[in-house]
């Protein structure tokens, strides 16, 4: 054996198999089911919407990076996530400069300025989509179902009408929407994959949903308990919002308590503007608030230490 | 029959299956044996021989400063070489006795059986073990006397045998339990001797279900003993968490075992208790498992201490591919070496030869906040935050996290899919904290 060296170095010396892009992954093949029910039901033009806003997220990333002179890390697919989450939240009859601008915005101005993934305060997609639809109403609430224009299921209970799809089609899809939000069916599938992946936990979504169930159905939107809280979490953004966007690892909390408290705080703001709020729907508006709030909530939620003595 | 285990924890590959199966084997030491005079937590040693002289089997060659710190024997006979600074498996030159073994073994007077330990007090047990130079065998090497010696206010109420040997690729206190069970109930029984109102606790993993019918048929008529079966889970044999999946008592935050009534000894030390009390022995002799994907023939390999990693490697068979990365212990704790030419001591459990694909180091990304550490932290710690305070040396956060609690088990970075250096950094700052407390 002739004179050798060897790497030295702390221990731990071998490491799980995890990857932050494995786990992105896993998250796109999560959204899948959700992609493939938009493109059934909205046609070409959401598979259009999508593409556009996966590059425009990419590429911007990419451009940043270079730009500024950083590791460029776009192959880690987080940049690929915002954009399918964001084109998730859009509306399929856009015109596609609306995915390009809310691409850069969510990559650049949410999430590199920030200090890129990890050190966004605000989930990027949700951020790109509130400032979209503050900057563009008209394209942002144009809703069609089979080609015609048609209130979202929401919208309609909003104001007061009665001509409302049936439970089954709220379920899989078959309504006005954005292009991901719509099928609870595909969204349950994907998270149903995430939970058995680990990439996430039951805590927010569960919570959430929970929160939301049980609120419209007491508060209810003719008064107290006038809820049908079957029909209210299945519609709109909420399966989308709960699985997908509220469980954003950089914003949401990371102690099990903190999870809890997001998960109940988003459904009692849901709630809240659905039945009293001037818009229709209150996924994201309230996730955006909640995020505001993960500093603070992981602050006071830290796990109690094994052997600590008060 | 109960499982029992700790909260958290991580499941890392085994490895074991390499060295489970495979009997103790003796090997017998070439000519130069190196003694460091820190083979302990605690003061280190002092010298007493010097160039030239003979010296014995079993001969005192380092004597003990201070109650915290223990004394070094010969494990072979032969003469002096030198006493010079020799590298050592932590990294840095030690103080050691270099012996050159004359083959002879010939045995220091005094090194006698003894049958009648039942009338010796506790007194003269302690004063036994610690002139034997035994220490904690699991790697730490924290000198038995003083564990045995807990304040007169603590009631030691659980003595535990830490069989769990949670670490991938070790499998020496598998073999031990196999192969020298009644010695370790032996010395769990010298132990109990001392300690009249404790039980005894041997807690063993359930992948070592031979080593369990084992011990339990060992102990089958000993009322006062009890074999405990913990989950395969890192960090089961961390004594904090150990102590919790048996007695389900938490040692509180910078407290010691004994404040929750409990001393806790790994299965080697109970075999070196074994022999020096019913033997005469002073501990010369310890199992090493030499393995990893780099090594021929992986063994577990009875050894003396003085030996050089490079014979217990020769003995495998030497290399079979390139190692990338040689480890002194298990992969989750082991401290990787600079050389094998280092001695084999007190607290070597294992040589871990890894190839070049095996020790790989992964490039460190941004923390992604996923949450994974906080669910692997068998302390409930929050090693996201304290991996930011401590890069950003706010050692007053760290330490407000609790991060001065970490237990180093590198469960968090093993998990981590960001590769972060978690365990790294969290040493860094812990080290610094003390070296500020210290000044101050």
């Amino acid at each position: 054996m002739a004179e050798m060296k060897f790497t030295v170095s702390s221990s731990p010396h071998i490491r799980s198999n995890d990857s932050i892009k494995g786990i992105m992954r896993d998250v796109i093949i999560a959204l899948l089911p959700a992609a493939a029910a938009g493109v059934y039901f909205f046609k070409i033009q959401a598979l259009l919407v999508m593409i556009v806003s996966v590059a425009s997220c990419v590429f911007s990333e990419y451009a940043w990076q270079k730009l500024t002179k950083q590791k460029i890390t776009i192959g880690d697919y987080s940049a690929a996530v915002t954009g399918l989450l964001l084109a998730f939240n859009l509306p399929p009859t856009v015109p596609l400069w609306i995915p390009v601008v809310g691409g850069i915005f969510a990559i650049i101005i949410v999430k590199q300025f920030f200090g890129g993934l990890g050190q966004n305060f605000m989930n990027p997609a949700l951020a790109a989509r509130a400032f979209l639809l503050a900057s563009w109403p008209v394209q942002m609430t144009s809703w069609v179902v089979d080609g015609v224009s048609s209130a979202t299921p929401l919208g309609i209970l909003k104001e007061g009408g009665t001509a409302l799809p049936s439970l089954f089609d709220v379920f899989i899809g078959h309504v006005g929407g954005c292009i991901g939000e719509t099928s609870a069916l595909a969204l349950i599938i994907g998270g149903l994959y995430l939970l058995y992946k680990r990439v996430i936990s039951w805590r927010i979504p569960v919570t959430y949903v929970g929160t939301v169930f049980v609120l419209m159905g007491i508060l209810g939107r003719h008064g107290f308990m006038t809820g049908n809280p079957v029909y209210e979490i299945f519609a709109g953004g909420l399966m989308l919002g709960a699985i997908f966007m509220a469980t954003d690892y950089s914003t949401s909390p990371i102690t099990p308590l903190g999870q809890i408290i997001m998960g109940i705080g988003c459904g009692i703001l849901t709630s809240i503007i659905r039945i009293y709020g001037g818009y229709p729907e209150g996924v994201s508006y309230s996730i955006i608030i909640m995020n505001l709030f993960v500093p603070i909530i992981d602050k006071y939620t830290a796990p109690k230490v094994f052997g600590e003595v008060k | 029959m109960s499982i029992l285990t700790f909260k958290k924890g991580v499941h890392p590959p085994h490895g074991k299956h390499l060295t489970e199966h495979k009997p103790i084997e003796y090997l017998l030491p070439k000519q130069i044996l190196v003694y460091p005079m820190i083979q302990h937590i605690g003061a280190p040693c002092e010298p007493i021989v010097k160039k030239g002289d003979r010296v014995l089997l079993g001969q005192k060659i380092g004597e003990a400063k201070g109650f915290v710190s223990a004394p070094i024997h010969s494990s072979v006979s032969g003469t002096v070489k030198d006493v010079a600074p020799v590298l050592h498996p932590n990294g840095s030159k030690v103080l050691s006795v270099i012996v050159e073994n004359d083959g002879l073994y010939e045995k220091v007077e005094g090194m006698e059986k003894r049958e009648d330990y039942k009338n010796l007090s506790k007194e003269e047990l302690i004063k036994i073990i610690q002139e034997a130079g035994i220490v904690g065998m699991g790697g730490a090497g924290f000198p038995t006397h003083v564990k045995l010696s807990p304040p007169p206010d603590k009631k030691i109420d659980s003595i535990i045998v830490n069989a769990a040997e949670c670490e991938p690729f070790l499998t020496s206190d598998h073999r031990v339990l196999l192969e020298e069970t009644q010695r370790v109930v032996d010395g769990l029984k010298i132990v109990l001797h001392m300690f009249p109102n404790a039980k005894g606790y041997i807690g063993i993993e359930d992948n070592k279900m031979n080593a369990v019918e084992a011990v339990k048929k060992a102990v089958k008529d000993e009322k006062n003993i009890e074999v405990k079966v913990l989950k395969t889970k890192y960090p089961q044999g961390a004594e904090k968490q150990l102590i919790y999946a048996i007695t389900k008592r938490e040692v509180p935050s910078g407290k010691l075992p004994a404040d929750v009534g409990c001393i806790v000894q790994n299965v080697e030390t109970m075999v070196a208790i074994e022999r020096a009390v019913l033997r005469g022995r002073p501990l010369m002799r310890r199992i090493v498992t030499v393995t990893g994907g780099a090594i021929a023939e992986p063994k577990n390999l009875n050894v003396r201490l003085g030996m050089s990693f490079r014979e217990l490697i020769e003995a495998c068979g030497g290399f079979k591919k390139e190692p990338a990365k040689i480890i002194a212990g298990g992969p989750m704790m082991g401290t990787a070496v600079f050389s094998i030419d280092i001695p084999v001591v007190k607290g070597t459990s294992a040589i871990l030869c890894l190839t070049e694909e095996e020790a790989a180091i992964p490039e460190e990304y941004n923390c992604i906040r996923c949450g994974k550490c906080v669910e692997a932290c068998p302390m409930n710690l929050l090693p996201g935050s304290l991996n930011s305070f401590a890069l950003r040396n706010d050692l007053e956060q760290f330490e407000k996290l609790h991060g001065m609690d970490c237990i180093e088990c590198g469960s968090c970075s093993f998990v981590c899919p960001a590769k972060r250096h978690l365990v790294q950094s969290f040493r860094t700052a812990k080290r610094t904290v003390i070296a500020n407390r210290k000044k101050s």
